[in-house]
């Protein structure tokens, strides 16, 4: 074993036991219990590829200055679901759902290279006017939602079937490619060694902890997915709410459609965020968010997406045919699911062959 | 009642008008009805843009019908085409089943039709006349035979597959295999879909320049241009050239991966060829002639290297 092989194993030992560790601190405080079977995942993933792929735990310092490996990557990529899972978290507690958000990436991304390729071109003018458009798109899904009293995921079907032909009319269906090494940057660049798509995750993710939870808003936004009518009475102005909830979201997925845009260079109408918006709802519920909303996990849901491109990150790695590729991901994915649900776990916990060993209920 | 009746009479009254008005005419001009899939791509768009350039250039009459990517759109266009009693039914099919019965009604008006682009699934032979399309199984093959020829016969190649289970995937994949399977130095060492898009082809080969074999890369083939143009980035940011360090072959020609090649960061790229216009109305004027029309016919397709493109290639082109 050389060196490099070495710290390869040193590595992923260090992310197993991080990952082991704080499956136990998770489950034992209440505060983080949400988090453990999303961790036990993870472990699991980490652990396999301990044993059979250690080269997966590969990490170099580039001459740049930054860290490079599929560790890296799997932080890089799952920033953009982040990105609308933080969002999308938000809309699920109003007990709403948000279907457009792959949509309002491709138009934030359309806009964006409009504006890169245009002469006007500048960085700030394409992010700003970006972010403008998709916070609008967040608007009038809120203003479907809240002022209409039309059904979250009717509402947003609008904005998911007609956003992307609004993307494709804005770069006239073609693929616009761009070079404009600032706005590159945006996707592609770096600070302190890692991705800047992670820093913008975290960022957002910080800024809607910090609204939510140190300002009486999380409430409000619990309360309102709980029981709307008896948050009204209560005093709180329920559709106000709601909309802002839209809003965040469309403006989340704003950033996500720059990052993708800015990170392959071009804007993709018909295929940027596909699907994506998909992966957020299952990143909300892998970290333990109720889709009946009420209650919610921010941190849950930046787990989930983690949880989610690692599982795409070592399939890729473990050179599994595309063909299946798609079976194991569901199967961790539906279990991570049922492992959330009180009923499944009280229900095997009560199993004879678990009784016999007295395991606590968890 | 007499109301009613005379609305019925109408538009009865109007079909024979019109129909004296064709025939008086002339009945020299063909008609052709055309229903396309859509315009979701550019390659789409210059199909649709060579048949009505061909068909103005023929003086040919042209009905289009976009049906924008619905099939049911497809079905009443062709409908309408057969009640307008055209010459002869162009059409690019969206999905490969469900034609059985209105392809049946075009027989029994006594139009062909002919399909453009993609085949059709149906219960019996000689539904449609003439396909007119690219063989992704050739362009498999053209791909491999190059890379014999310009890259010798040692290679680890990664391959970015299309779209799991579609159609040019699976051909171009075989056509491929079968070119290269007479030269055991050339082996497929990494094989994952990058499912036609940028993101994928760029995330999936940032992963393959990351396993252990990464330094037996030194070709890449992907199913399309826009995977290897993902692909190009992430091999330039893991440190490498691409083009040299590692040879890029890809399929479609689209005009970023002429760019791309003339800048020597890619290497070759396997045409798929959207122009079909000058094909369809040969076909068509071979039926109003009365000659007996091929089954199949396929489009010229080139194979694009840096010895033939030019800037001037690059801008004559028009997707």
């Amino acid at each position: 074993m050389n060196n490099s092989q070495s710290l390869n194993f040193i590595i992923g030992i260090t992310a197993l036991l991080v990952c082991v560790a704080s499956t136990f601190i998770s489950g034992r405080s209440q505060k983080f219990r949400h988090l453990r079977w999303p961790l036990v995942a993870l472990s699991l993933l980490f652990l396999y590829n301990l044993i059979f792929k250690p080269t997966f735990f590969a990490l170099e310092i580039t001459d740049d200055g930054y860290l490079y490996g599929s560790l890296i990557d799997i932080l890089n990529h799952s920033s953009k679901i982040a990105l609308l899972a933080t969002g999308m978290t938000l809309v699920i507690a109003t007990g709403g759902v948000d279907i457009s958000v792959g949509s309002i990436m491709a138009i934030s991304g359309a806009v964006a290279a409009t504006v890169i390729v245009s002469p006007y071109s500048s960085l700030i003018l394409a992010v700003v006017l970006a972010l403008l458009v998709s916070t609008f798109a967040g608007l009038w899904n809120g203003i479907l939602v809240a002022a209409c009293g039309i059904q979250p995921m009717v509402a947003t079907l609008v904005l998911m079937v007609a956003g992307r032909g609004i993307a494709q009319l804005i770069t006239d269906g073609t693929i616009i490619t761009f070079h404009h090494p600032a706005f590159n940057a945006i996707g592609n660049g770096h600070l302190l060694g890692l991705p800047v798509p992670a820093w913008l995750a975290a960022t957002i993710f910080l800024i809607a902890l910090a609204l939510t939870r140190t300002t009486s808003l999380g409430l409000f936004i619990e309360t309102v997915g709980n029981n709307r009518t008896a948050a009204r009475y209560a005093g709180i102005a329920a559709r106000k709410i709601v909309w802002i909830t839209y809003v965040f979201s469309g403006f989340c997925a704003g950033i996500a459609g720059l990052v993708v845009c800015s990170n392959i260079k071009c804007a993709d109408a018909n295929h940027a965020g596909l699907y994506l918006e998909l992966d957020a709802i299952l990143a909300t519920v892998i970290g333990g968010t109720s889709m009946t909303g009420g209650r919610f996990y921010l941190s849950g849901s930046i787990l989930g997406a983690i949880l989610i491109q690692a599982l795409s990150t070592v399939m890729y790695a473990n050179d599994v045919n595309p063909a299946v590729i798609a079976v194991p991901k569901a199967i961790l994915v539906i279990a991570v699911c049922l492992l959330q649900s009180d009923r499944f776990r009280s229900r095997i916990m009560a199993l004879p062959v678990f009784r016999k060993f007295g395991g606590e209920p968890c | 009642m007499k109301k009613y009746l005379s609305l019925l009479i109408l538009p009865l009254l109007l079909l024979v008008s019109c129909k004296k008005a064709a025939e008086g005419e002339g009945s020299k001009t063909i008609t052709v009805g055309f229903s396309q899939i859509g315009a979701e791509s550019d390659w789409r768009k210059a199909s649709t843009l060579s048949i009505k350039e061909e068909a103005k250039k023929r003086g040919i009459e042209l009905k289009f019908s976009d049906a924008q990517q619905k099939q049911e759109n497809q079905l009443k266009a062709i409908r309408a085409f057969i009640a307008q009693g055209v010459d002869v039914i162009a059409l690019a099919p969206v999905v490969t089943t469900g034609w059985d019965d209105v392809l049946k009604e075009a027989r029994a008006a006594n139009i062909p039709v002919i399909l453009i682009d993609r085949r059709v699934d149906v219960s019996e032979d000689g539904l449609y006349a003439c396909y007119i399309g690219a063989d992704c199984t050739e362009e498999g093959r053209k791909a491999g035979r190059w890379l014999i020829e310009n890259v010798g016969k040692q290679a680890g190649i990664a391959e970015l597959v299309g779209t799991v289970g579609s159609g040019p995937a699976v051909e171009r994949k075989k056509g491929f295999e079968e070119a290269i399977k007479g030269e055991p130095g050339l082996k497929i060492i990494k094989s994952q879909s990058g499912d036609f898009t940028r993101s994928q082809g760029k995330e999936v080969m940032e992963q393959f320049l990351k396993s252990p074999e990464r330094d037996q890369i030194n070709v890449l083939y992907a199913h399309n241009d826009d995977m290897a143009l993902g692909a190009i980035q992430a091999i330039e940011e893991a440190g490498k050239k691409p083009g040299k360090d590692i040879v890029i072959i890809s399929c479609d020609g689209v005009k970023e991966i002429f760019r791309q090649i003339l800048a020597g960061k890619a290497n070759c790229t396997v045409e798929c060829n959207p122009m079909v216009g000058p094909y369809l109305f040969d076909v068509v004027e071979t039926y109003m002639r009365g000659e007996t029309i091929p089954p199949r016919v396929i489009p010229h397709e080139d194979v694009f290297d840096a010895k033939n493109i030019t800037q001037e290639v690059i801008d004559g082109r028009s997707y």
